[in-house]
């Protein structure tokens, strides 16, 4: 149905185009410089006009639908389920869906079998009438715009106007994008904090949110302490770094110091590659290959450890993170200027008491800026923890042992059996908003330092 | 006077004393082990990459072949189509399953008992039955003549069959029985167990059975979800850097907006995840599971990435260009749609390119959005629930079967492969059409 709709559109005004066009020309007989614009113009105008606000109105109703269709089929339910706790409502209503559109009900009542009824006729009957006043919509700016193509119509200043307007709300959409993720993570994280307390979330030492079936069982109401995970992500972040940092930045000095254009122009993108290799394909190699590695040499070194060591998803993220350094840190330290390197070779120094005096010192803070979003992937980093750490939060600092993360936790809550609307659903999302707030902060830190940095120099 | 000169002399010995010599060999020396520390950082990432697809190709060659039994059976007309109809709903429901054991079981006159007859049918694939039903539907007209099919052997004789299952080991420690080695080996002697390319690899969606799993379906899906984001990301990335780049204002607002951004490009993936689970999922009620809502939310991560592309692109185009556009009477618009634009447009692909080969490798998002369910049929539109090629690697590493080990290799290597595929494709664009001016 939306398919067929857009399709329509699309054709109605590309005929619009043409029809406009050749009004267009035959208003003056074939002498085009007579018209205040090029006949294309005129055909845009009116293909504009029959497409772009029809367009608009079906995205909005797309939005729309689904609200209004609630508010009729929940307007029209008997006071037995309207009186129902809000989770039981919205329980009740998906149920009713999943009846209308043959998917997989919970649970069938007469109930739900009325409206699901309801329900039906009602989303024919609003998308029917929807399509009709779409179309009637169309054609009638259509017809507008058809009457009003003239000689004197200004078509491409109000073409341009049109497309300058296009061009700004694309550029909005990144703000949009950002305010989106903000307040949708800020709203079911309030919903979040006013069943579990926030201090009790962030300073919280306990974290098991599998919150029981009966209300009498022993720890029912499931621990939301996220120090666990928080300590977790740290650990693995350092030992990440403790891999990538010194790589990267050796590797980085030796490409825009030491070596040859040819070995420079071999080298680096092999190492570019480890930047393309999907994340999924590091959690994976961390499995097959880095976690049997370390568990057999501690093994053989008498060091009982579990299957999943932070130590194996840390130094796998941190190969990941090699090229991220290493190519932010080229750039950094090759924009520090000449004039440097030929002063302090002129006063005698050797190539690597320059750099290491000389180059790295005013390379610094470009540097930090590199490790600082460096830090940041490494934190939101999902695949890797998911497949190769654990999931059990386990307060410690010891690199063999099995700790979880904030991005492990977010996937395992949101994978497999939710329970809508649960604190344990929820705390995902509160999980998120810790997520996105550290590393948003620490990528502004960062930007801000390189873009300064940059600007020293040029 | 004589002071200084003095001085100067002992400079100069202080040069030349061994103690300077000392020093220029510790000097000499710390700069050859910096250049080594640097040789031997390179290194480090290099054996890493090696280490990296040594390992993945090593596990993930052998998922390209599979062994197979030759199963050579005579279609029964009295038991598959008493009527004679061959109507196909008879052919369906005929069976099958009592063909293959039957013909397994005239392999092994000795085999009586119950129990062992059926451990005597695991020897072969569940998919054995369905395939010769399959092949049945096809071709009706076969019914009544005597067929040869190969069907794949079950995926534990498969590991065993290419040598990852150690015989050697105690009976206890390993997946397949003294018993069942013996049957395969009586199999091998007559010949019928033969190695064939795994096309099912290719053509099979995912299947609970790992010698019958594919990735067709996750193919099919992948390609979907990168349709939508390349509809969506293209379009708004290009527009939005045209505009930031020749027509934005130097304000605020427009600080703000490359703020933005710049801050999108870094967002850790899976928070676009929980954006799209919240309002795609909960408020706009799309559909779970489906590429739409995946490429929606690709589409988000994407689009700063080709804005920042496009706007350095639109910037390596020189200002001779737009001043000789506007000089012969071209509207600011024209300017940049007919000169500019089409200038920078092979920058701007490549950059389309890298980052939608980010976007096929994403999993994170998706599992947010419910593409992790297991979906066993090809999806036939963008709002059928659906896989993706990372996500069925996500799926399969997580299984506990040992067959999946090679199958997840190799369906990484096709990712990769698709991968590099794409890069070459940016690298030799930018190489053919960019113009440095």
């Amino acid at each position: 149905m939306t398919g067929a709709l857009i399709v329509t559109l699309a054709v109605l005004s590309v005929i619009g185009y043409y029809m406009g066009r050749s009004k267009s020309v035959a208003s003056v007989s074939g002498e085009v410089h007579q018209l205040h614009s090029r006949p294309g113009y005129y055909g845009f105008y009116v293909a504009i006009w029959t497409a772009l606000p029809a367009f608009l109105l079906f995205v909005v109703w797309q939005i729309l639908e689904p609200q209004i269709l609630r508010a009729f089929v929940m307007g029209n339910v008997g006071p037995a389920v309207s009186e129902l706790p809000p989770e039981r409502v919205d329980l009740f209503y998906r149920d009713v869906v999943a009846i209308a559109t043959e998917g997989v009900p919970s649970q069938v009542t007469p109930d739900h079998e009325a409206a699901a009824d309801h329900y039906t006729s009602l989303k024919s009957l609003g998308t029917w009438s929807f399509v009709a006043f779409v179309m009637s919509l169309s054609v009638f700016l259509f017809a507008f715009a058809y009457r009003k193509v003239s000689p004197t119509l200004r078509a491409r200043n109000w073409v341009e106007r049109v497309i300058m307007g296009l061009l700004i709300v694309c550029s909005v959409i990144a703000i949009l994008t950002t305010v989106g993720i903000i307040l949708s993570l800020l709203f079911e994280s309030l919903r979040f904090f006013n069943r579990i307390p926030i201090q009790d979330f962030l300073f919280g030492l306990q974290w098991s949110p599998q919150t029981a079936l009966r209300a009498e069982q022993v720890g029912a109401s499931g621990a939301f302490g996220a120090v666990p995970l928080f300590a977790g992500t740290f650990l693995i972040t350092i030992i990440a770094m403790t891999v990538a940092l010194p790589v990267g930045l050796m590797s980085a000095v030796y490409f825009s110091e030491y070596a040859g254009p040819g070995v420079r122009g071999f080298v680096k993108p092999m190492l570019e590659i480890l930047a393309g290799v999907p994340t999924v394909v590091y959690g994976f190699f961390a499995l097959l290959t880095v976690a049997p590695f370390i568990r057999d040499t501690a093994d053989a070194l008498g060091v009982a450890t579990p299957a999943q060591s932070a130590l194996a998803a840390g130094s796998v993220m941190g190969i990941m993170l090699i090229p991220f350094i290493s190519s932010l840190s080229d750039d950094v330290i090759n924009s520090v200027p000449q004039s440097l390197r030929d002063g302090s070779f002129a006063m005698g120094a050797t190539k690597s008491e320059t750099i290491r005096k000389v180059v790295l010192p005013a390379a610094l803070p470009g540097i930090v800026g590199a490790v600082l979003l460096a830090v940041s992937r490494a934190i939101g980093e999902t695949m890797i923890v998911v497949m190769a750490a654990g999931r059990s939060g386990n307060l410690t600092f010891n690199p063999l042992d099995s700790v979880t993360t904030i991005t492990v936790q977010i996937v395992a809550l949101l994978t497999g059996d939710q329970e809508f609307d649960s604190a344990k659903t929820l705390s995902a999302f509160a999980l998120g908003l810790t997520l996105f707030f550290v590393t948003l902060v620490l990528n502004v830190i960062a930007l801000n330092i390189v873009q300064k940095y940059r600007e020293r120099y040029d | 006077m004589t002071d200084t000169s003095s001085e100067a002399i002992d400079k100069t010995r202080v040069h030349q004393s061994e103690a300077a010599a000392r020093r220029r060999k510790a000097r000499a020396n710390a700069e050859r082990r910096f250049q080594t520390y640097g040789v031997i950082a390179v290194l480090i990432a290099l054996a890493a990459l090696g280490i990296l697809i040594f390992s993945i190709a090593g596990a993930g060659v052998t998922a390209f072949w599979q062994h197979s039994i030759k199963l050579e059976v005579q279609l029964d007309e009295a038991q598959i189509d008493p009527e004679g109809t061959r109507d196909l709903d008879t052919l369906r429901r005929a069976p099958y399953r009592t063909i293959v054991r039957d013909y397994i079981k005239g392999m092994f006159p000795e085999v009586t008992e119950r129990r062992d007859v059926r451990t005597l049918t695991k020897l072969l694939s569940t998919g054995a039955v369905t395939e010769l039903r399959e092949y049945v539907l096809a071709n009706p007209d076969q019914v009544g003549s005597k067929v040869v099919l190969h069907v794949p052997v079950s995926d534990d004789i498969d590991m065993l069959l290419k040598g990852q299952i150690d015989a050697s080991l105690p009976e206890s420690d390993r997946r397949v029985s003294d018993q069942e080695i013996a049957w395969v080996r009586a199999l091998q002697d007559k010949g019928l167990i033969e190695r064939e390319f795994n096309r099912r690899l290719f053509v099979n969606s995912d299947s609970r059975e790992p010698e019958l799993a594919g990735i067709w379906g996750a193919v099919i899906g992948s390609f979907y979800t990168m349709v939508v984001t390349l509809a969506l990301a293209f379009p708004i990335g290009v527009m939005a850097a045209i505009y930031l780049e020749e027509f934005a204002p130097k304000n605020r607002f427009t600080d703000f907006i490359e703020v933005n951004i710049n801050n999108l490009a870094a967002v850790p993936s899976i928070v676009f995840g929980l954006l799209g689970l919240a309002v795609f999922l909960n408020t706009w009620q799309l559909p779970r599971s489906a590429p739409l809502v995946g490429g929606m939310v690709l589409a988000l991560m994407t689009f700063p990435t080709i804005i920042i592309a496009s706007r350095a692109a639109l910037k390596a185009v020189p200002p001779s260009i737009r001043e000789g556009a506007v000089g012969v009477g071209a509207s600011p618009l024209q300017t940049v749609f007919h000169h500019v634009l089409p200038l920078a447009m092979p920058g701007i692909l490549t950059g389309t390119i890298i980052g939608m080969a980010q976007a096929l490798g994403e999993t994170a998002p998706l599992l947010m959005i419910g593409m992790v369910a297991f979906v066993a049929d090809v999806p036939q539109s963008i709002t059928e629930p659906a896989a993706a090629l990372p996500v069925q690697i996500y799926l399969w590493a997580d299984s506990p079967e040992r067959a999946f080990v090679e199958r997840t290799s190799a369906a990484i290597i096709i990712l990769l492969s698709f991968l590099i595929v794409m890069n070459i494709l940016a690298v030799l664009l930018r190489q053919r059409f960019e113009r440095r001016w």
